[in-house]
C-alpha cells in the first residue's frame, strides 16, 4: 500500500474495457480472460452497463471497447452499443466475428458503433481453426471482416503472435490489407492467465521473434498508404518493459462481466488487492479511491531500481502482473527490464519454453485433453 | 503554399471511417477519436477538422478560416495544407 494519494493529481481515464461476458465460442490458448471465468448468471444487465457508460463519460472516458469473451454472445448487444453511443463514447467492438452477421452488424452501425476489431488466429485456415478450437472459424472471420468494410466501417484486424504462427506475420498483414482493414495489430502474446498456463506451447524462440520483427519493418513501407501496422512487442526478449496500461490506474479501466473494476485484465492474479464493483460504488469513486487502483498508482510504491530510475514516469515500472508471475512480488520491477535482477531468469524461462518441441494447448474454458493437437509449428 | 502543390489531398476532405471529432467536456477540448487513437486538438486545428465533412472544398475551408481569424489567406492556406497532409499521413482522412 502507498501513501495517501492527492486526488486532484489523479488524471481522468481515457479508455474503458467492458468485458460484457466471458462466454466465447472460441477457446484460444492465449486468452486474456482469467483462468476462473465468470459465469453467465453473474453478468451485469444492459441497464447497469448503460449506467456504467454514463458514469465513465462523466469521469472523462472517451473510448469504450466492448469485449469479452465474445461480446456477440450477449443477446442484448444492440442495447449495450446504443447505450455506449448515447453516453457519447467512441464505441469499439472487439470480436471473434462468430455470432455476428451482416444484418446484426448493420443494426449495430445504425445504433452508433464506430469501429470493429476482428481477431485472426493465422493465415492458414486449418491452423487458425486449431488454435481457436473451432472448425470453420477462420472462413467466417474473413467473410465478416469484409462485411465490416463493405458497410463503410473502419476495421482493425488483430493477430496474437506465438510459436505456431510467428512465421506468418507478413502474410497476416497481407490478409488484413486484402480484407480492407485500415489497421492491423501484430500483438505478441502477453503471458498472463491462459497464455501463462500455455507458455510452453506458445513461446517463440528469440531468433523467431527477431525475424518476425524485422519482417514487419521490411513490409511496413509497402502498406504505408493504406494500412496502419501497430506492433505489440514481446516482453520476454525485451530490454525495457512496456508502460503496461500506460501506467497502473492512469489511463484506463477494465470492468469484468460481473462488474468488478480492475486496473488491467490480469490484476485479479495479484493477491490481497481489494477490487470494488460497479454494483456497489459509482465509477468515479472506484477510479479515485478504490484500494486496487491506489495500490500501484504513480511512483510512490516503487522500490529500486525503479525508484531512482530516470524512466520511472515513462514505463511506470512495467507490468505488475508480470512482476508477480516471474518474481513472485507484484511490487517488484518488471523483469522485462534489464535493470531487474530477475531479468536473466525471465530470458531463461522463455528460452526453455521456446525449445519445447510439442504444442499441447490447454484450451481456454475447455476440458483438458490428453492428446497433443496437430499443429504445424514453424 | 498553394492547394495544387498537394495533389494527394482529397478535393473535399472528410474524416476517415471510424474517425470522429468530439468535444470533451472533462478536458474542455476538441479531441479527434479513432481506433486506439485520441488526439487532442487546439483552436485553429479543431476549426479545420470541424469543416472536414466532405461538403467543403479545401479552398472553402481556407476562406472560412481566413474570415474567422481575419488572417492572411495565404498563411491560412499553408496551415490548412500542412494539417491535411499530416492527417493523410496518419490515415485519418478518407481517401
Amino acid at each position: 500500500m502507498t501513501a495517501p494519494h492527492a486526488r486532484p493529481d489523479v488524471p481522468p481515464p481515457l479508455g474503458l474495457l467492458a468485458e460484457l461476458t466471458h462466454r466465447c465460442p472460441l477457446a484460444c490458448p492465449y486468452c486474456s480472460n482469467p483462468l476462473a471465468l465468470e459465469p453467465h448468471a453473474d453478468e451485469l444487465d444492459a441497464a447497469t452497463w448503460a449506467r456504467v457508460f454514463r458514469e465513465a463519460a462523466a469521469l472523462g472516458v472517451l473510448q469504450v471497447h466492448l469485449s469479452g469473451g465474445e461480446p456477440a454472445s450477449r443477446r442484448d448487444l444492440a442495447e449495450i452499443v446504443a447505450a455506449a453511443h448515447a453516453a457519447g463514447l467512441y464505441t469499439n467492438l472487439i470480436t471473434s466475428a462468430i455470432g455476428l452477421d451482416l444484418a446484426r452488424l448493420r443494426r449495430l452501425q445504425e445504433l452508433g458503433l464506430d469501429h470493429v476489431q476482428v481477431s485472426l488466429q493465422d493465415v492458414d485456415a486449418a491452423n487458425a481453426d486449431t488454435i481457436a478450437d473451432y472448425a470453420g472459424a477462420h472462413a467466417r472471420k474473413l467473410a465478416f471482416a469484409r462485411s465490416v468494410v463493405e458497410c463503410g466501417m473502419a476495421l482493425t484486424v488483430n493477430a496474437v503472435i506465438h510459436r505456431a504462427n510467428i512465421g506468418h506475420v507478413a502474410a497476416l498483414v497481407g490478409v488484413a490489407a486484402s480484407v480492407g482493414a485500415a489497421r492491423v495489430e501484430i500483438a505478441h502474446a502477453q503471458y498472463y492467465g491462459w497464455a501463462l498456463r500455455n507458455r510452453r506451447s506458445l513461446m517463440p524462440t528469440r531468433a523467431q521473434v527477431h525475424q518476425a520483427m524485422q519482417e514487419v519493418e521490411r513490409i511496413r513501407p509497402r502498406y504505408a498508404d493504406h494500412l496502419v501496422i501497430d506492433l505489440v512487442v514481446p516482453d520476454y526478449y525485451a530490454r525495457r518493459p512496456k508502460a503496461c496500461m500506460g501506467g497502473w490506474a492512469r489511463r484506463s479501466l477494465n470492468v469484468t462481466p460481473s462488474g468488478r473494476v480492475l486496473p488491467c485484465h490480469a490484476a485479479e492474479t495479484i493477491p490481497n488487492l481489494e477490487f470494488w464493483s460497479v454494483r456497489d460504488h459509482p465509477l468515479q469513486a472506484i477510479w479515485m479511491e478504490s484500494p486496487a487502483f491506489q495500490s500501484f498508482r504513480g511512483t510512490d510504491w516503487m522500490a529500486e531500481p525503479c525508484r531512482s530510475c530516470a524512466l520511472r514516469e515513462i514505463d511506470f515500472g512495467g507490468c505488475r502482473c508480470q512482476a508477480l508471475a516471474i518474481v513472485g512480488d507484484a511490487g517488484a520491477t518488471d523483469p522485462a527490464c534489464e535493470l531487474s535482477p530477475h531479468h536473466p531468469r525471465m530470458l531463461e524461462l522463455a528460452e526453455q519454453d521456446s525449445t519445447d518441441a510439442d504444442i499441447r494447448y490447454s484450451y481456454r474454458g475447455r476440458p483438458v485433453r490428453a492428446a497433443a493437437t496437430a499443429i504445424q509449428a514453424r | 503554399m498553394h492547394d495544387s502543390e498537394h495533389p494527394n489531398l482529397p478535393e473535399r476532405p472528410r474524416l476517415a471511417p471510424g474517425v470522429r471529432l468530439h468535444f470533451d467536456t472533462t478536458r474542455n477540448a476538441w479531441v479527434l477519436l479513432g481506433p486506439e487513437r485520441v488526439i487532442e486538438t487546439e483552436g485553429p486545428a479543431s476549426e479545420i477538422l470541424r469543416r472536414c465533412d466532405g461538403s467543403r472544398t479545401i479552398a472553402q475551408i481556407v476562406d472560412e478560416l481566413a474570415a474567422l481569424y481575419t488572417a492572411d489567406r495565404a498563411e491560412i492556406a499553408g496551415d490548412v495544407a500542412d494539417m491535411l497532409v499530416e492527417l493523410v499521413a496518419k490515415r485519418m482522412l478518407a481517401a
